[in-house]
């Protein structure tokens, strides 16, 4: 799969007697490529351009500008063709008819995808036993919890061995022993040979399952590589984590001022505030940090090495 | 061929059964039709003339057919955008043709139900027997005004592929089309600028048919002109289905609710 200076925009209109137009650029020459057998992350704060890009690649929208191959086919030119050999899977509560049970549900897109019945026949059962829904597939899915629509999802976006899977979002909302269970399904595609494109917000979910690694970030990708790639390349350095409680903005922008900081984020936790302290190589920062923060009441200080977490902030924090 | 005839005949049943599922939809389904035939005969019925309450009589077990596609079709597409589920058969190898002629195909048999439902509640609740002279042909002119219907249906709701509110449409034809279609009034009657307008519906065509079949007279001339109109609708709704598709890419509208 390739992505060739990808552009979108989209038009926005307002007014009913004098009508006004915008135009935002959603997604602003993303390009990348992914291998075979490849579990590529895109990772990006909301409005990123991260379902965008996807929704390109995956047929349902026409890029303003650029090119883009899956599979071997055009995005444009080759929707049809594309479209056979993809699933896509994204996360929340919608996309399934809820008044239909899970096998219904996986035999008529079993039939809008051309699946053969005798394929249908030993696939769906496959599926739904490899989401952990084997036994649930008689009732309807109005009453399935979060969890398992998203798991009836993924046995969906499946059903007709796709060669590449996009899944958007897919642990949003589910609980940590569903999202544990995903992330074993999803490294279970990967094992079988699929290619998959990821995105999250979880960056234990992108670190534990990633090859590789995209930034996006207003539409423009920031960084790219390996998970331990982009924690080196961000943060040579090491971060400075300090709870405090009342922390005042004009504080922690001293801090941002400085030498050796390369960005400070704060972590609202309630009462308390986390400041993560991202710090350059060799610099020795404890210090000038308390003594800006003064009175501010100060709780544990920590030195530790960056984080996926980390790099991600940075990335899409930095100017 | 064979593949996608199954694959309509599967959908067609999934389908049938996303509609019949639902309790309250199931019982405005039998209610409404008959509602709307109970105000018809009781109007009809007031001069006391058979001929009259043959005509409405009529009239009255294809207007529920009409209600239920006609409404219930334009708003096929808002109910999977809600649902979600529309961004996920347009992103599906399968023309927009293969997914909505079974859906639509579907309704139309709930609407061949309340054609009986009504038909039932005409004898029972009204005494009204309807005179049918040639039953089979009869049952040929119901079951075609049925398949053209679905035809229209697909039309009605392949624009909301591209356009949110077209649902709308298919609300603001529901009572025009009971004129136009010569449910309850003869075509004679209305202003003669809306004699188009209905013959541009297969149901006008499918009505006169039905009533032809039940006086005695031959059918096929207003079957002949249902089943063409009803065909241009479905090649007309067809390439509507990938152009509208291709203009909701390019204009982002698949994932608007």
């Amino acid at each position: 799969m390739e992505a060739t200076d990808l552009r979108r925009t989209f038009r926005r209109s307002s007014g009913l007697l004098r009508r006004t137009h915008q135009e935002v650029e959603a997604v602003r020459g993303v390009s990348f490529h992914l291998d075979k057998g490849e579990l590529f992350g895109l990772l990006g704060p909301n409005g990123a351009g991260k379902t965008t890009t996807i929704k390109m690649l995956i047929t349902l929208l026409l890029p303003t500008a650029g090119s883009a191959t899956v599979a071997g086919f055009d995005v444009v030119r080759d929707p049809r063709e594309v479209r056979r050999r993809i699933g896509y899977v994204f996360g929340g509560d919608r996309g399934l008819y809820e008044r239909l049970n899970a096998r219904d549900n996986l035999r008529y897109f079993g039939e809008l995808y051309g699946v053969a019945p005798a394929v249908q026949r030993r696939r769906i059962p496959e599926l739904l036993e490899m989401v952990g829904l084997t036994g649930r597939e008689k009732e309807k899915v109005e009453g399935y919890s979060r969890g398992m629509r998203q798991r009836l999802h993924i046995a969906r976006g499946l059903l007709h061995d796709p060669e590449v899977v996009f899944l958007d979002e897919p642990s949003i909302g589910i609980d940590p022993v569903g999202a544990r269970e995903l992330r074993e399904t999803v490294a279970r595609l990967v094992a079988v040979g699929k290619t998959v494109l990821l995105t999250t917000h979880y960056m234990f979910e992108a670190d534990e399952l990633c090859d590789r690694i995209a930034v996006i970030r207003s539409g423009e990708i920031v960084a790219e590589g390996t998970p331990a790639q982009l924690k080196q390349a961000v943060s040579g350095g090491r971060v400075l984590e300090v709870e405090t409680y009342g922390a005042p903005e004009s504080v922690v922008e001293g801090i941002r001022g400085l030498a050796g900081v390369r960005s400070v984020a704060v972590d609202d936790r309630g009462q308390q505030q986390v400041l993560l302290v991202q710090c350059e190589p060799g610099a020795q920062l404890t210090q000038p940090v308390l003594a800006l923060l003064g009175d501010v009441r100060v709780g544990r200080v920590a030195l530790r090495e960056p984080t996926l977490e980390d790099a991600y902030i940075e990335l899409v924090t930095s100017p | 061929m064979r593949g996608v005839l199954r694959q309509l005949w599967v959908c067609y049943r999934i389908q049938l059964k996303v509609i019949s599922s639902d309790w309250f939809d199931g019982v405005l389904a039998v209610f409404f039709p008959l509602m709307f035939a109970t105000a018809a005969l009781l109007v009809y019925r007031v001069n006391g003339d058979p001929a009259a309450m043959q005509y409405v009589g009529l009239g009255a077990a294809i207007m529920g057919m009409w209600t239920c596609q006609g409404v219930i079709a334009s708003s096929l597409l808002s109910r999977e955008r809600w649902a979600g589920t529309l961004e996920l058969v347009v992103a599906t190898p399968v023309s927009m043709t293969r997914v909505l002629v079974p859906t639509t195909l579907a309704l139309s048999t709930v609407g061949l139900y309340c054609v009986v439902a009504t038909y039932l509640w005409e004898r029972w609740v009204f005494g009204l027997e309807l005179q049918v002279l040639s039953w089979p042909l009869f049952v040929v002119a119901v079951l075609l005004t049925a398949l053209t219907l679905a035809t229209f249906g697909f039309f009605l709701s392949v624009t909301a592929v591209r356009y949110r509110v077209s649902w709308s449409l298919g609300a603001a034809l529901e009572y025009p089309g009971w004129l136009l279609c010569g449910f309850v009034v003869p075509l004679a009657i209305l202003p003669a600028w809306t004699h188009p307008l209905s013959w541009a519906i297969p149901t006008t065509w499918g009505m006169a048919a039905v009533r032809d079949a039940a006086s005695g007279a031959s059918p096929w001339s207003n079957l002949a002109l249902c089943a063409a109109v009803g065909i241009g609708y479905a090649a007309v709704a067809a390439w509507l289905g990938k152009v509208l598709v291709e203009s909701a890419r390019r204009h982002a509208s698949l994932s608007l609710r």
